[in-house]
């Protein structure tokens, strides 16, 4: 695993992998809404609006994919001191803060007409809403320091004590709840659900998935290429650039395995 | 253990000398709860009703609000430094910091709790329950934002960071400690949520000074 943990490795690696991906992620989310949205029965009870849960689902999944993602990039930044885990933490923690809030969104979006109110103090709500916060904390946090390694290096310890801390939280929420449970809600969690709309919500979970990978292929790259640039600046290689190709592809790989060679 | 307790009676002389910071936290605590009456309304029932949960969240945000000088006077002058370097583990003079701060904040704050659940017209059967739940509570409070206190350091925008690192940790704290009182004021046991209480604050004190040492340390590099 180590070996992939070198920049020059992971973008010869996603180089092939990203249009692949890509390409399964349009047709899995065409395909997911396709079904979603038209070729699948409505509920009995909650009519079309059982088709916001195809979105609602997936993105709640996502949310806390991506944080248990950071909180292992992190620990593995902590531990091997991997300048690309880093760099997987950061990029992750936007794309998951992004999930949990749709989740949030379209969960109010569809208790209004089935539950007849926006906001719930459901235990559910209340714990995607901390989980919310904990992301908002991480990248305020990462972003807050003028030395970037120093910046993802306080996240990672955060994300690490969030991970330990998002069960007694879901706990305690769970607890709280039914010591204040309302009269009655319409719980999400009736009957199974039809196999029907498996077909559909397995399909938008995958491709939630891949898409996130993408995503974060195209993140991590981005930052790659970024340092990459500010390393070749540094060393003033942009004003002796050879004609070489072998020298310049040398170059290259000097430049991305800069700070993994530290 | 000299190091644990030499650092722990040298925060406490500080404190002590400038004694202002100790009654700011409680100063704090006061004029936060005052606030209430005036945003609810003053009839006894519902303050009554509301006053367990208030005197925890306002705990909650004095407690928060003195993190920051846990370490910023010493990181900022140096000495934070000359401790990473001490050949004593960093976890324990870590721990004698959060107790010192612990006994300046956390300690006012159970004292001036039953006055302030006198004015609010909490029922005096929560009395005792209350204080018992700040006791296991607050030590879990200096614990949990320690690590916060020391994350920040040489962040700009520092103070209100930490609120928004900290705040979602204490939750758990929170809901406990309200949850006590309430039971009390019910005339049900409250043992389940002062064990729970008792169960944090343990899993706080093993796991907690080794993530702040960590966070001391990285910002020392």
């Amino acid at each position: 695993m180590h070996r992939f943990a070198k920049p020059s490795v992971f973008l010869k690696l996603t180089d092939p992998i990203l249009p692949w991906l890509a390409g399964a992620t349009a047709i899995l989310i065409a395909a997911g809404l396709y079904f979603a949205l038209f070729a699948s029965p409505i509920d009995y009870q909650q009519g079309d609006t059982v088709r916001i849960m195809y979105l609602h689902v997936p993105a709640a999944w996502m949310g806390l994919f991506c944080y248990v993602g950071m909180a292992i990039c992190g620990a593995m930044s902590l531990i091997w001191k991997h300048p690309l885990a880093d760099i997987c933490a950061r990029a992750t923690a936007p794309i998951g803060a992004t999930f949990t809030a749709l989740c949030l969104i379209t969960g109010s979006l569809w208790g209004e007409p089935m539950w007849g109110t926006w906001w719930v103090w459901d235990a559910r709500l209340t714990s995607m809403l901390i989980l919310l916060f904990l992301y908002l904390g991480y990248i305020a946090l990462v972003n807050a320091f003028d030395d970037p390694e120093r910046g993802s290096k306080a996240g990672s310890a955060l994300a690490l004590v969030g991970a330990i801390n998002v069960p007694i939280v879901k706990f305690s929420v769970d607890w709280w709840n039914t010591l204040h449970q309302p009269a009655s809600i319409v719980r999400m969690d009736g009957p199974a659900v039809d196999p029907s709309m498996q077909l559909p919500l397995a399909l938008m979970i995958l491709g939630f998935t891949s898409y996130y990978f993408v995503v974060l292929i195209l993140r991590v790259r981005l930052e790659l290429n970024e340092r990459r640039i500010r390393a070749l600046q540094l060393s003033g290689m942009f004003d002796e650039r050879p004609d070489h190709k072998d020298a310049g592809s040398r170059n290259y790989e000097a430049g991305h395995n800069m700070e993994a060679n530290q | 253990m000299n190091g644990f307790f030499a650092i722990l009676r040298r925060d406490l002389s500080l404190a002590l000398r400038q004694g202002a910071d100790s009654v700011m936290v409680v100063a704090f605590f006061i004029v936060t709860t005052t606030l209430f009456p005036f945003g609810v309304g003053p009839e006894a029932n519902i303050l009554a009703r509301i006053a367990s949960g208030v005197i925890w969240v306002s705990a909650l945000l004095a407690a928060m609000l003195s993190l920051e000088r846990v370490f910023q006077t010493d990181y900022e002058d140096g000495t934070l430094e000359l401790l990473t370097l001490s050949p004593v583990s960093l976890e324990l003079l870590v721990l004698g910091k959060v107790l010192a701060h612990w006994l300046t904040t956390g300690l006012p704050l159970i004292i001036a709790a039953p006055l302030m659940a006198l004015m609010l017209n909490m029922d005096q059967d929560g009395f005792i329950t209350l204080m018992v739940a700040m006791l296991l509570g607050t030590p879990a409070l200096s614990l949990i934002g320690a690590i916060g206190a020391a994350l920040i350091l040489g962040a700009r925008r520092g103070g209100v960071l930490v609120s928004l690192l900290v705040l979602p940790l204490y939750i758990p704290v929170l809901i406990f400690g309200a949850g006590a009182v309430e039971a009390a004021l019910l005339g049900i046991s409250a043992t389940a949520q002062l064990q729970i209480m008792a169960a944090i604050l343990l899993i706080a004190l093993a796991a907690t000074p080794f993530a702040t040492a960590n966070a001391v340390r990285q910002a020392m590099e």
